[in-house]
């Protein structure tokens, strides 16, 4: 192992590195963002919606939780080319990670919400909510609780996920570092050091995410 | 969309892709038989009073399961034969894989120890077995029993981790579906019916563990 | 006008009938304790009355308004979602769990249905539900969480959530019997105190000897019909069915 030519490469490529990790973050962000409400609506189809949508939803969450995330992505960019959408990698790329965090999150939802005892709409119904009013007041406060430690793992698996951008061709972290290694061959290095990178950032979500928990434990 | 749909390039492929869907339950079930080994020591590990098995249990779990398993399989297959560790590419990815299983399965392993009433140690040694005699014959039985549904979906994850093989040219189905969508341009073809190959084995094998599960099931336990 | 008038009420689970043609009256500042086996209807009965469960047949009237189903031109239909939601406020349940919002201190548990169903401003509520928290012994504790709060002190809060919302009627059921035994009286107690001061209730219960003190009637069900009525002296002395001599004999 190199380090002191380590060091120097690292420093001659920290723009392009820098630029990179903008590109995996703004992936990452706004696919999160997307996933979540995409799955927060089809979570409430599975459990709210007539029959032929929770028909549709369960059909979604199956099929899409039945694929690899790497197969979703290379399906989803190379079927959009070749019917003439014409996304750019970085677009099909982040609507694949989108698609695959709304199944989770629908699925953790729905699970969260089916969680809360039936006691808990009974007695909001008692002092005379209607079901909306039960609905936001009592049962999603509840439900978003429950649900935040498998929604950070989702998106922990998102900005994991990030890295299979790479095989598309997107400019992200994992695909400038593997250019770097063309160009220095200094492979361990620079891949213990993309994967401490992805380590510090992933930990640091965890550890924000446990925090939170912890903090909103305290109400019960 | 000016798109012919023609499926006779998967006929003719269709060994081809049988044969990497087998690759990839083979690269799931090595890399979870050998995962579970090192997720149960890591679990026992994780869960002992003496910190200098405790703290690398941790860290391990903690470091693996927040990296990448693509930047996994490059370190494992590109980075570390300059160490001189030089594995070829479908051991590399049972290596990788097996590692990664491990973290998950410590985790899985570990709630089900704990979870585990401490009566039952205190019943055994009450009857004069061993430390060792109770968690063989009585600890790990019903934690297993226990873990069986995590089990279940892990392996089921693992299969679809498998198709990241694909990125180091291993010959499972992704990399075939990849193949054929390059070399014939059938690009709806080869992707919807990948897809559909790992849709349908991942139920299979959910409805397969199942019935396993229900088999294996302590008698009078609810599901 | 009577607070309560039950008619001819029917009640099925599917193929199984539950509540098989009931009749009950109830004036302002009555007492009337429901008493019978599980599996008689008595919780069933209290559901229908609060609209959490539907009924085939027959009809309730609260304060003389129908509850829960409307007759147009022949056809009974059940009324709208919120219509519904104002009449189920015309009473207070206080259950059997509880089932205080785990995630809302005591205070904002008793003014949820002060805010959101009366429409009151968040002082006024605030102001309401700290008077009715004070009368069940709870002011000391209105931001504790409910996960904080024993069992008796859960179930005293989640009887001033349902009082607090000034109903015409309280509905009890088997409020003490998830409690631990040293708890139950600070609940019954409260309970007590209530019925002194006039409110009109049904409650479920297997305490015999509180049904006694604190009830101006006993009601006994058995098998989705009512056996018996009556004053507690004389019902529990001479009780004159059958059923209900071995059911006192069992208690």
């Amino acid at each position: 192992m190199n380090w002191s030519l380590f060091i120097e490469e690292l420093g001659k490529s920290q723009e392009n590195l820098l630029i990179a990790f903008g590109v995996s973050s703004l992936s990452a962000i706004a696919s999160i963002i997307l996933g979540t409400i995409l799955g927060i609506i089809v979570g409430l189809a599975l459990t709210y919606g007539h029959v032929i949508n929770r028909i549709l939803a369960r059909l979604y969450t199956d099929i899409i939780r039945g694929v690899p995330l790497f197969v979703l992505i290379m399906a989803i960019f190379y079927i959009q080319a070749a019917s003439g959408f014409g996304m750019t990698a970085f677009q099909a790329g982040t609507l694949a990670l989108a698609i695959f965090c709304a199944s989770h999150v629908a699925e953790n939802l729905r699970g969260a919400l089916q969680a809360i005892p039936k006691g808990q709409m009974e007695a909001a119904q008692s002092v005379g909510l209607t079901f909306l009013q039960c609905f936001f007041s009592v049962l999603l406060p509840q439900a978003l609780r429950q649900m935040l430690p498998a929604w950070v793992n989702t998106a922990i698996e998102i900005v994991k996920g990030t890295t299979l951008l790479s095989v598309i061709g997107v400019a992200e972290l994992l695909l400038a570092t593997q250019r770097v290694i063309s160009r220095t061959y200094l492979s361990l290095e620079f891949y213990l050091f993309v994967g401490l990178v992805f380590y510090i950032l992933n930990f640091t979500i965890e550890q924000i995410g446990r925090a939170v928990e912890r903090r909103l434990a305290r109400h019960g | 969309m000016d798109y012919h749909f023609n499926f006779a390039v998967i006929w003719r492929n269709w060994d081809v892709l049988l044969k990497g869907l087998g690759l990839g339950l083979y690269l799931a079930l090595a890399a979870l038989f050998i995962g579970a080994i090192i997720g149960l020591i890591a679990a026992f590990w994780s869960l002992s009073p003496r910190a200098w098995l405790r703290i690398p249990a941790r860290v391990y779990v903690s470091v693996i399961r927040n990296t990448p398993l693509l930047v996994l399989i490059f370190i494992t297959y590109f980075g570390l034969p300059q160490w001189g560790f030089r594995l070829p590419r479908t051991e590399a990815m049972i290596f990788t894989l097996a590692i990664y299983a491990g973290a998950y399965l410590c985790e899985a392993f570990r709630s089900g120890l704990v979870a585990i009433p401490k009566g039952l140690r205190e019943a055994g040694l009450a009857v004069g077995m061993t430390e060792l005699q109770i968690q063989s014959s009585i600890i790990v039985p019903v934690m297993l029993r226990n873990v069986l549904p995590v089990l279940s979906n892990n392996f089921i994850g693992l299969f679809k981790d498998t198709a990241l093989a694909a990125a180091i040219a291993v010959p499972e189905l992704t990399f075939q579906a990849r193949k054929i969508n390059t070399e014939t341009f059938r690009v709806m073809e080869s992707w919807l019916v990948a897809s559909a190959l790992y849709i349908i084995a991942c139920y299979l094998i959910a409805a397969l563990l199942r019935l396993v599960e229900r088999r294996l099931a302590i008698p009078g336990t609810r599901q | 006008m009577n607070i309560l008038t039950i008619s001819g009420l029917h009640k099925s689970f599917g193929a199984v009938e539950v509540l098989r043609g009931i009749d009950l009256t109830l004036d302002k500042g009555d007492v009337v304790s429901l008493i019978g086996a599980s599996g008689s209807g008595k919780t069933t009965l209290l559901r229908c009355i609060n609209l959490l469960e539907t009924f085939e047949g027959g009809t309730i009237e609260i304060t003389g308004e129908a509850i829960g189903y409307q007759e147009k031109n022949g056809r009974r239909t059940r009324l709208p979602d919120r219509v519904i939601a104002r009449q189920r406020a015309m009473t207070g349940m206080v259950f059997q769990q509880f089932n205080l919002f785990p995630h809302m201190t005591a205070q904002k548990n008793v003014m949820l249905g002060l805010i959101k169903t009366k429409r009151m401003a968040k002082a006024e509520a605030a102001e309401l539900a700290d008077t009715w928290l004070e009368r069940v012994g709870m002011l000391s504790r209105k931001d504790h969480y409910p996960s904080q709060l024993s069992g008796g002190q859960q179930q005293r809060v989640a009887i001033a959530r349902a009082i607090a919302m000034n109903p015409q009627l309280m509905l009890l059921d088997e409020i003490t019997s998830a409690l631990d035994p040293e708890l139950v009286q600070e609940v019954l107690a409260v309970v007590r105190d209530l019925a002194h001061d006039g409110m009109t209730m049904l409650i479920v219960t297997h305490e015999m000897k509180f049904a006694r003190d604190v009830s101006s009637r006993i009601v006994f069900m058995h098998e989705g019909l009512i056996h018996e009525e009556g004053e507690p002296e004389t019902l529990f002395a001479s009780p004159r069915t059958t059923r209900l001599q071995e059911f006192l004999g069992r208690t």
